[in-house]
């Protein structure tokens, strides 16, 4: 029964709510989705933490995405020992490298008053579920070895038979805790997703490679179709004007 | 043709005094708020000096503006794919040490402290950690030079001067400066909006206002390294970016910014000027010494009907192309070509326009006359000798306001000096006609342009300084919102305390 709260009830509910509270976030205060970079208040620390941490971890998180999204391909890359090492080794370094970054962010913020300041108890939060679930990560790639593979044969399905809506713990229940663990809080982290600065994850902002360099906004044309519908509105009989 | 109206601006900087009323009028009104006591979106600089940012102007460090590569105009900072590689980490941005830590008194412990034999003092505190800190730089700390051997060495616009011109700069007792008030330029090719990777800056095309949204801002922060003017600042508690809005809510209620508003020297003058948004980019790329001349030809003369034409054709309102007929901005510019941009080589075709100062007009002195070396300027006597001796280097100013071009600034001053002799000639009548008409031809000028150029340097009205029609967002709004509503709120369309909250 736990293992069903865990392993079904728990993803539904973090996915669910990081949707719904993160367009609940954007549509009501907007305002709030920024990355609240630091570097501004310390610059060097900043540099050593925040680039492998993110080169990282989006390489580390692309590796376990692409699995779950093209698994018949991800077997067959793994297929040949010499590219599964290759793998592990890779995935060991890049681990040991954002588990690195993370440290040094972190111990930025302990030790920068300036930093210090601008820090909050989410994002303490924040930072100790990723540490956790970085550590963890490493250790599993570590004492489970092989973790490319048996990855498509456990977590892989567990995760399509949640989305698919045909929940299926067997998958999962009879795995060590360590990766049962790192399994959950990776759940948890996007439980965290819309309540912290991990909002600016959807903010990437793509759309620099194509856009004009000039941004330009008439007021009048923005307002536009807006004027339209309310003076149409107010010819409606019976109507009455209210502001925005 | 696409005929785009700005709200242009134009500082006489003879006759900045350099009070700082205006940084005082911005701070109380926009930057006394958490976050932004560092920031001074209005300041005013001693020139020779650094300024604020320290080294703003030294674009290898900073790597602001735009810049010719293969032919294309791209901003200094990044190619489109290198935006989003350093999204992380900013290589080029001025952090807050660049600028200086804001600091107030512990006021408290000179009425808390214990009784005891020395009197007690209120130490310097830290605005952001609250804790004591060494005041080691502020926003003018090197104000009217002070420190000058150790700051002021550093401008990057010295480069080029002879050591004797170096020299007599720093001679004891008779060292030359200027002030440069700064606020955005509202440029027309801003650097700030052409590198923010979310498009969260942009340009009002009513007015030309450059502004940062409040809600799309993710801080990236390129738009603090971008600019090269550094007039972009980062808020460091709410984690967005802010500027100067041209206190865009006293425009639309017709009033002019607090900063010009407040100016003692009166030395802000606020226009209309209509351009060519169609050839922003071919003026911005034009060869380094021919970028002034260049944002010169895309401004457009608003008597012509075929540019008012264009204009109406484009959304500019009717009473913007009237205003840009008398506006004061335009006669410095483009009729008068007085007023210049501040360092054109950045490629933005800045909007405010600065008449560069006379200053002192002596280089050097020998025991206690006046000698000149020209003889033939020296019955002028000793107010107006030869520009080559000018106390402030010509080439000085031409790093400053002409990318490097001497000629233009000559020609300037010709026309600022030629003014001066005419006007001697007429009220203190100590100058023949026939030297007051020579000035003139030589700055290509005439007795009636000179006489306008007087007037409106210096007896111009609050009207004629002003030349702005209200900008009346509230008759715009008017059938969306309810104008008493939204007077109090005068145009933010963001009404929520800018606090970080999550």
């Amino acid at each position: 029964m736990s293992s069903v709260v865990l392993f079904v009830a728990f993803p539904y509910v973090a996915m669910i709510l990081a949707v719904l509270a993160g367009i609940y976030r954007y549509r009501a205060d907007r305002f709030s989705y920024s990355s609240q970079s630091s570097q501004f208040l310390e610059n060097r620390l900043e540099f050593w933490g925040a680039v492998p941490w993110h080169y990282g971890i989006l390489l580390i998180l692309t590796a376990h995405l692409l699995a779950l999204l093209f698994p018949a391909a991800w077997g067959h890359l793994i297929g040949a020992p010499i590219r599964l090492y290759v793998l592990e080794v890779t995935g060991l370094a890049l681990a040991l490298i954002t588990l690195a970054g993370l440290a040094i962010l972190i111990l930025r913020r302990v030790t920068n008053a300036r930093v210090m300041v601008v820090t909050t108890v989410m994002d303490w939060v924040l930072l100790a579920a990723l540490a956790v679930q970085v550590a963890l990560g490493f250790w599993v790639a570590f004492f489970y070895r092989w973790g490319a593979d048996w990855y498509l044969h456990t977590a892989v399905p567990w995760l399509i038979s949640l989305f698919t809506l045909h929940p299926r713990i067997d998958y999962v229940v009879g795995l060590p805790a360590v990766v049962q663990t790192h399994m959950l809080l990776g759940f948890g982290i996007i439980l965290l997703f819309p309540f912290t600065r991990l909002v600016h994850l959807v903010a990437v902002p793509i759309s620099y490679l194509w856009r004009p360099y000039q941004v330009v906004i008439w007021y009048s044309r923005r307002w536009q179709p807006v004027l339209a519908e309310t003076s149409k509105a107010a010819m409606a009989p019976g109507s009455s004007r209210t502001g925005l | 043709m696409n005929i785009r109206a700005q709200v242009a601006m134009v500082f006489h900087l003879d006759k900045c005094i350099g009070c700082h009323t205006c940084s005082i009028a911005c701070k109380n009104i926009w930057t006394d708020r958490k976050g932004t006591e560092y920031m001074w979106w209005n300041n005013v600089e001693t020139k020779p000096g650094t300024g604020y940012p320290t080294l703003w102007e030294d674009q290898e460090k900073y790597r602001g503006g735009w810049e010719r590569r293969d032919g294309k105009l791209r901003p200094r900072l990044h190619s489109r794919l290198g935006a989003l590689a350093n999204l992380f980490h900013n290589p080029a941005l001025p952090t807050l040490d660049d600028y200086y830590e804001p600091w107030t008194y512990d006021y408290q412990a000179l009425f808390n402290s214990p009784q005891g034999d020395d009197q007690p003092t209120a130490r310097p505190v830290s605005m952001i950690t609250g804790k004591p800190v060494d005041i080691e730089a502020g926003p003018n700390w090197d104000d009217d030079l002070g420190g000058s051997p150790v700051y002021a060495a550093n401008d990057p616009n010295l480069a080029g001067l002879t050591d004797e011109q170096r020299r007599q700069l720093n001679e004891l007792e008779r060292e030359v400066f200027f002030y440069l008030p700064r606020i955005c330029n509202h440029c027309m090719n801003p650097g700030c909006v052409g590198v923010c990777p979310a498009g969260s800056v942009y340009k009002r095309g009513e007015d030309g206002i450059v502004l940062v949204s409040q809600e799309k801002c993710r801080a990236w922060r390129m738009c603090v390294s971008g600019c090269p003017y550094k007039k972009v600042y980062y808020n460091w508690s709410t984690g967005k970016s802010e500027k100067c809005i041209l206190c865009f809510p006293r425009l639309e209620s017709g009033q002019p910014p607090a900063c010009f508003h407040s100016c003692v020297g009166r030395i802000r003058y606020l226009g209309v000027l209509l351009y060519d948004a169609d050839r922003i980019e071919q003026a911005a790329s034009a060869p380094q010494d021919q970028l002034v001349e260049a944002q010169r030809e895309i401004i457009q003369d608003p008597f012509d009907p075929a540019i008012a034409a264009a204009a109406a054709q484009s959304g500019v309102r009717a009473d913007m192309i009237e205003a840009a007929r008398k506006s004061p901005v335009y006669k410095f510019v483009k009729q008068w070509k007085l007023a210049l941009p501040l360092h054109a080589e950045f490629r933005t075709l800045p909007s405010l326009f600065y008449v560069p100062p006379m200053g002192p007009v002596r280089a050097a002195a020998k025991g206690e006359s006046y000698e000149c070396s020209d003889g033939a300027q020296e019955r002028l006597g000793p107010m107006l000798s030869s520009l080559e001796g000018a106390r402030l280097p010509v080439r000085y100013m031409a790093n400053l306001f002409a990318a490097g071009n001497q000629e233009i600034v000559l020609a300037v001053y010709r026309k600022l000096i030629a003014v001066r002799l005419y006007k001697r000639f007429t009220q203190v009548k100590d100058i023949p006609r026939e030297e007051a008409r020579k000035a003139l031809e030589l700055a290509d000028s005439t007795a009636e342009e000179a006489e306008a150029i007087f007037r409106l340097t210096s007896v111009p009205t609050f009207e004629e300084r002003f030349v702005v029609p209200p900008l009346s967002r509230e008759t715009a709004i008017e059938p969306v919102l309810d104008p008493f509503d939204h007077k109090p709120a005068a145009g933010f369309g963001f009404r929520e305390a800018p606090q970080r909250k999550w």
